[in-house]
């Protein structure tokens, strides 16, 4: 290879090698702030190796999985309230709107709100988490005994409180 | 051990390559793109929850594989530009760019008229479509760049510098999904695993990603080739081949 080549090629590498790790430390610094949500855990027992809690009057995103059976839905309004988990302990989201058509028990799901206490978080936006699974009807039923029933169909379950 | 690879760096020789390639890329692009897509689109079961929504992965998925493909093919075209300075793999930076920067935009518009039922909104600051995002305005930058001087040759470079240290978000792309929680699911089709949708409905959605594969190659030997004359407008094979 030529000299003048050469040059250029450690001087490009070199260019790439410094930006990447720049990159990657900052990425590495802001890691909490890029994810896009708590999980249940996260939220009670606190993030990071440092154990931060969010604050109560915090706006944040709790991201889970609905817990089945937790569905309550107000018959005369719009109100809802259910509790999400991940591995550990449950928090429990209340809002008041239409909820995405992807929502159902056992589904994930990111809400956005304001934390009324250690658990609770007032939602002011529900949006549905789609995992990468892709089936036919029958697959799903025959492997998950998932049948798919359109929300509007769905069971009222449990009273809300 | 790449002195086979030397008479593709004269611009005449790469022109009738790229001729004689492009009607049978083009070809079959064409045609495994309709396969696909009426397959896709027509032919393949509904998911259990998403219903008939779910069939934009036709076009949503292999547009952001190619949207990152393309961008690695203009990242190596312009490495070799600066590195050896070769004047084809200059021309082909920019002849890539703009082929990428579609596919990118594919691929955001896709997904946010897919998120717009599934999730619940149109767009979300994520990991992944945040940083999709800031794909298409490397893309853009490398537009932009080549024509802000008026130096051609400046421009040219500067353009290729930034696709090669673009590169660097390739790999932020591809596994934001793992690093971080993001709203956007994880990878359905890998290399290594399983993948996670049904056989009935892969098949076409991977014909789709190899029709989009061959439909860049193809849109690059046309662009490439234009990029060809216009540079060598002035040699004497460019002025026989007008004058014919």
């Amino acid at each position: 290879m030529q000299p003048r080549r050469q040059k250029r090629l450690f001087a490009i590498v070199l260019v790439i090698g410094l930006l990447t790790g720049a990159v990657a430390a900052m990425l590495y610094a802001l890691q909490q702030n890029i994810d896009l949500f708590y999980t249940p855990s996260q939220l009670v027992d606190g993030l990071g190796e440092s154990k931060i809690k969010p604050q109560v009057g915090q706006r944040l995103r709790i991201g889970g999985m609905v817990v089945e059976g937790s569905v309550k839905r107000d018959p005369d309004s719009l109100k809802v309230s259910f509790d999400l988990v991940d591995t550990g302990p449950l928090v429990t989201v209340i809002y008041e709107g239409i909820l995405p058509d992807l929502f159902r028990e056992g589904q994930g799901i990111v809400a956005q709100g304001v934390l009324q206490d250690a658990t609770t978080i007032k939602a002011s936006e529900v949006l549905a988490k789609h995992d990468e699974e892709y089936m036919p009807p029958e697959v799903a039923d025959a492997l998950k005994g998932i049948k798919h029933v359109p929300p509007s169909q769905q069971p009222v379950s449990g009273s809300y409180e | 051990m790449f002195k086979w690879l030397h008479p593709y760096a004269k611009p005449e020789t790469v022109y009738h390559l790229c001729g004689r390639l492009m009607p049978w890329l083009m070809g079959a692009a064409l045609l495994l793109l309709l396969l696909g897509n009426i397959w896709g689109l027509a032919f393949t079961p509904p998911d259990y929850q998403q219903g008939d929504s779910y069939r934009i992965i036709h076009l949503h998925v292999p547009s952001a594989i190619m949207s990152m493909g393309t961008y690695s093919a203009m990242a190596i075209a312009a490495f070799i530009a600066l590195v050896w300075q070769v004047k084809v793999a200059q021309w082909s930076v920019l002849a890539i760019a703009p082929i990428g920067a579609v596919y990118t935009a594919i691929a955001l518009i896709t997904g946010m008229a897919w998120g717009k039922p599934m999730w619940g909104t149109w767009w979300v600051w994520d990991a992944r479509l945040t940083s999709e995002l800031i794909l298409l305005f490397l893309y853009l930058g490398v537009i932009a760049l080549s024509g802000a001087f008026s130096d051609r040759q400046t421009g040219a470079k500067v353009a290729s510098l930034l696709a090669v240290v673009g590169v660097i978000n390739l790999p932020i792309i591809h596994f934001s999904v793992e690093w971080w929680n993001t709203l956007h699911q994880g990878a359905s089709i890998t290399k290594f695993a399983k993948p996670s949708i049904d056989p009935s409905m892969l098949w076409p959605l991977l014909i789709n990603i190899l029709a989009f594969k061959i439909l860049m190659l193809a849109l690059l030997c046309v662009r490439l080739r234009t990029a060809i004359l216009v540079n060598e407008q002035h040699r004497p094979w460019v002025k026989a081949l007008a004058g014919d």
